[in-house]
C-alpha cells in the first residue's frame, strides 16, 4: 500500500443508531471534495456504513480510522466486543445474529459482511471472541 | 448563459453582514466578507432558504418585469399559471374564475401548468415500469433538487426522472397550440410562466438539461398577486370554462402530489432542502431498499412552500386540497396531442464537482490534508464569525486563498492575549532606574513596537468581524424591504 496521504479518525459510539452512519458520511463529503471518482466514493461508503452500524448493533461501539492514498482508501474498524462466532455464515446473505430489538428497528437483515465484501476490493476480518473484532476494509482506485 | 447562473442575489445595501443566512444555506454557498453576504455562484441551488431566513429582506431573486418585459413585446400571450396560484386567493372556489381574470388581464389565452403534470404522470408510469434496474426513480421537478444533485449526488444521476418540469412541458404544448391557433411565427408568441418560487426562473435561464426552453418569462406568484385581484371580481360575473387540469395536476402542487397520478404504493416523498439533503445521502449509501419512486421537493409542503408565493404554505395546502376536490382524476385528452420532446430532457444532467478543492486529484488531497490540519486549530464552535458557516468551510476557504486564518477571531484573540503577555512580562521586568540612556531608549522602543502590534491586530478584528454600518444613499428613502426583487435578466 502506499502512504496515506490524510488519516481520518472516527469514534462511534454505541447503541447510538441516530449517529451511527455519521463517520461514513464524512468520508463520503470529504472523498468528493478531494474529487475521488463518485463510484469509489460510492463503495467506500456503502462498505464503510455497513461496518459502522455493525458496531453499532453488534459491538459496543468503537473506533474507525481512515486511511486516504493515492490509490486506495484504507478503512480499519476496531471493537471491543463480543467477536464473530462464525464468520462463514456471517457472510451469508441473511444470516443475523442481531436482536429482535435491533430487527424492529430496520436493521439486523443479514447483510452487513456480505455488503462489505461485495463493496470492498479486499476484506479482512480479525476476531477473538470475546475480546473483539477488526476489520479491514480496502477500496482501490485502479 | 452561464451553467451556474442564480436567480437569488443579495441586495448590497440591505445587507448588514448578520449571519443568519451563512448558518441556514444548506450548501454553505454564503460568505460574509467586507461585511456583505455574498453568495457562491457555483455551489448555490437557488432553494431559497437565504430569502426565508434574512431579517433585512436583502436576499431577492431576479426575474421579469412585468410591464416592462411583456407589454407590447408579443402578438400572441399565453399565460401558464402554476398549480399553486389558485391556492392563494381568499374565497375562491372555482379554478375558472382565475382563469377568466387572467384573460382579462390581457393573457390571450391559458394553459394550467397542472394539465401538462398529467401528461408527465402518465409517462413517468410508463418510464418507472420501463426502468426496474434504475430504482428508485427520483423526480425532476423540482429544479432546486435537480441543482443539488448535480453538484452533490453524482451516483444518482441515472436514477433521475429524465423529464422536464411540469411548465416546460406546458410551454411547449401551449407554444404549438397559439401557432396553430393563430398562425403567427413563434418569436410573436410569448409563453409566460407565473412561478412559486426562483428555482424555476434559472431552470429557464440556465437550462441544465435542454438547449433552450420554451418559456419566454417567468413572473412570481407574488409579482401578480396584487394586480390580478380586481380581475378576478370582474371575472365572475362571466366565468369561461378554461381549465385544462383535473385533480392529478393539482395535486403535484404540494409534497407527495406527484405520487397520487402514479397510483404507486411504494414511494416515499420528501420536502424540505434538509431532509432532501438526508435521504438523498440515504439513497446514495444504498440505505433505502424496495421503493420505486422517491419524491423530492426542496420547499417545505412542496411547490406551495415557494418563496414567491403570499400565502401560508399550510393554508395553501389545504386551499389546494379542496379545490382539488370534486374534480375529474384529469383532462389531459383536452390537450393537443404531445411529443415526446415536449417531455424527454434534450441532454443528460452533467455532474459538477463544484465542491472539490483543487483543479486536480492530487492537488485536492493535498489541500484537504492541509485543511483538515488547520481545522483541528479552528475553535470547532462554527460561530459563523469569521463569515464560513463552520470551521470546516473556513478552513477550507484558507486553503482556497479566499481568506486568511486570521479572519478566525479566536485566533486572533489569542494571538492578542499571547502579545499582551510578552508586552506587561516585558513591562513588568522592567527594573532599571536610569534614564536618557541607551538602555532606556531601547525600552521606549520595544513597548511601542508591542504597543503597535497590538494595534494592527486589533484593527484586523475590526476587519474580520467587518459588521458595518447600514449604508445609505444620501437622500434616498429605504423602507429595508428591498428593491422590487425584480432585477434585469
Amino acid at each position: 500500500m502506499s502512504e496515506a496521504l490524510l488519516s481520518l479518525h472516527y469514534h462511534v459510539s454505541p447503541d447510538d443508531f441516530q449517529t451511527a452512519g455519521e463517520a461514513s458520511s464524512d468520508v463520503k463529503n470529504k472523498l468528493k471534495k478531494m474529487g475521488f471518482p463518485p463510484e469509489i466514493v460510492r463503495k467506500v461508503a456503502i462498505s464503510m456504513y455497513e461496518g459502522e452500524i455493525n458496531m453499532v448493533i453488534h459491538a459496543y461501539g468503537g473506533e474507525i480510522t481512515v486511511d486516504i492514498g493515492m490509490d486506495e482508501v484504507r478503512a480499519v474498524l476496531k471493537d471491543k466486543g463480543p467477536g464473530i462466532q462464525d464468520i462463514g455464515k456471517a457472510m451469508e446473505a441473511g444470516y443475523s445474529t442481531a436482536s429482535e430489538k435491533v430487527r424492529s428497528m430496520g436493521f439486523g437483515a443479514g447483510m452487513g459482511l456480505p455488503n462489505m465484501k461485495k463493496y470492498s476490493d479486499e476484506m479482512k476480518i480479525d476476531t477473538e471472541i470475546g475480546v473483539g473484532t477488526t476489520v479491514t476494509l480496502v477500496v482501490r482506485l485502479a | 448563459m452561464d451553467k451556474f447562473f442564480h436567480s437569488v442575489f443579495l441586495e448590497e445595501e440591505n445587507c448588514t453582514g448578520c449571519y443568519n443566512c451563512i448558518k441556514k444555506c444548506p450548501t454553505q454557498a454564503i460568505r460574509v466578507r467586507e461585511g456583505k453576504a455574498r453568495v457562491i455562484s457555483e455551489f448555490c441551488i437557488d432553494c431559497g432558504e437565504c430569502v426565508r431566513a434574512c431579517q433585512q429582506h436583502a436576499k431577492s431573486s431576479r426575474r421579469h418585469k412585468l410591464k416592462r418585459d411583456l407589454v407590447g413585446r408579443y402578438e400572441y400571450m399565453v399565460a401558464l399559471p402554476s398549480q399553486v396560484l389558485c391556492s392563494q386567493f381568499n374565497h375562491l372556489d372555482d379554478v375558472n374564475i382565475l382563469l377568466t381574470a387572467l384573460k382579462l388581464m390581457g393573457f390571450d389565452d391559458v394553459m394550467e401548468v397542472g394539465s401538462a403534470a398529467e401528461i408527465l404522470s402518465e409517462e413517468t408510469k410508463k418510464y418507472i415500469a420501463g426502468h426496474q434496474g434504475l430504482w428508485p426513480v427520483i423526480n425532476t421537478a423540482c429544479p432546486t433538487v435537480l441543482r443539488l444533485i448535480r453538484v452533490r449526488f453524482p451516483s444518482l444521476i441515472d436514477h433521475l426522472l429524465p423529464f422536464h418540469i411540469p411548465a416546460e412541458t406546458a410551454a411547449r404544448i401551449a407554444r404549438r397550440r397559439a401557432m396553430e391557433k393563430t398562425g403567427l411565427p413563434s418569436e410573436k408568441i410569448g409563453i409566460v410562466y407565473i412561478s412559486p418560487c426562483p428555482s424555476k426562473v434559472s431552470y429557464v435561464h440556465a437550462p441544465l438539461v435542454m438547449d433552450k426552453s420554451e418559456i419566454d418569462m417567468v413572473l412570481g406568484v407574488k409579482d401578480i398577486y396584487r394586480i390580478i385581484l380586481p380581475y378576478l371580481e370582474e371575472a365572475q360575473k362571466q366565468v369561461e370554462d378554461l381549465r385544462t387540469s383535473g385533480f392529478v395536476g393539482m395535486e403535484w402542487g404540494r409534497s407527495g402530489g406527484e405520487a397520487v397520478g402514479l397510483d404507486e404504493e411504494s414511494y416515499i416523498a420528501v420536502d424540505g432542502i434538509r431532509s432532501v439533503i438526508k435521504i438523498l445521502e440515504d439513497l446514495e449509501d444504498e440505505k433505502i431498499e424496495r421503493v420505486q419512486f422517491v419524491e423530492l421537493n426542496a420547499c417545505d409542503g412542496g411547490c406551495v412552500g415557494g418563496v414567491l408565493n403570499i400565502e401560508n404554505p399550510f393554508v395553501a395546502r389545504a386551499k389546494l386540497l379542496k379545490m382539488a376536490k370534486g374534480l375529474p382524476r384529469t383532462k389531459r385528452e383536452e390537450l393537443l396531442p404531445y411529443r415526446p420532446e415536449d417531455i424527454y430532457w434534450e441532454k443528460k444532467l452533467q455532474y459538477e464537482p463544484v465542491f472539490q478543492l483543487g483543479h486536480s486529484f492530487v492537488e485536492s488531497m493535498v489541500m484537504m490534508k492541509q485543511a483538515e490540519e488547520l481545522k483541528g486549530r479552528f475553535p470547532g464552535l462554527d460561530c459563523g464569525c469569521c463569515g464560513a458557516p463552520s470551521c470546516q468551510a473556513m478552513a477550507e476557504d484558507v486553503i482556497r486563498g479566499i481568506t486568511t486564518e486570521n479572519a478566525c477571531i479566536h485566533i486572533l484573540k489569542d494571538r492578542l492575549h499571547t502579545l499582551s503577555k510578552y508586552a506587561s512580562e516585558f513591562a513588568n521586568n522592567w527594573d532599571a532606574d536610569v534614564s536618557n540612556t541607551e538602555e532606556y531608549q531601547n525600552y521606549i522602543e520595544t513597548t511601542k513596537q508591542y504597543i503597535n502590534k497590538m494595534s494592527r491586530d486589533i484593527e484586523e478584528l475590526d476587519n474580520t468581524i467587518g459588521v458595518k454600518k447600514r449604508v445609505r444613499k444620501d437622500g434616498e428613502e429605504h423602507d429595508g424591504k428591498g428593491t422590487s426583487g425584480e432585477e434585469d435578466l
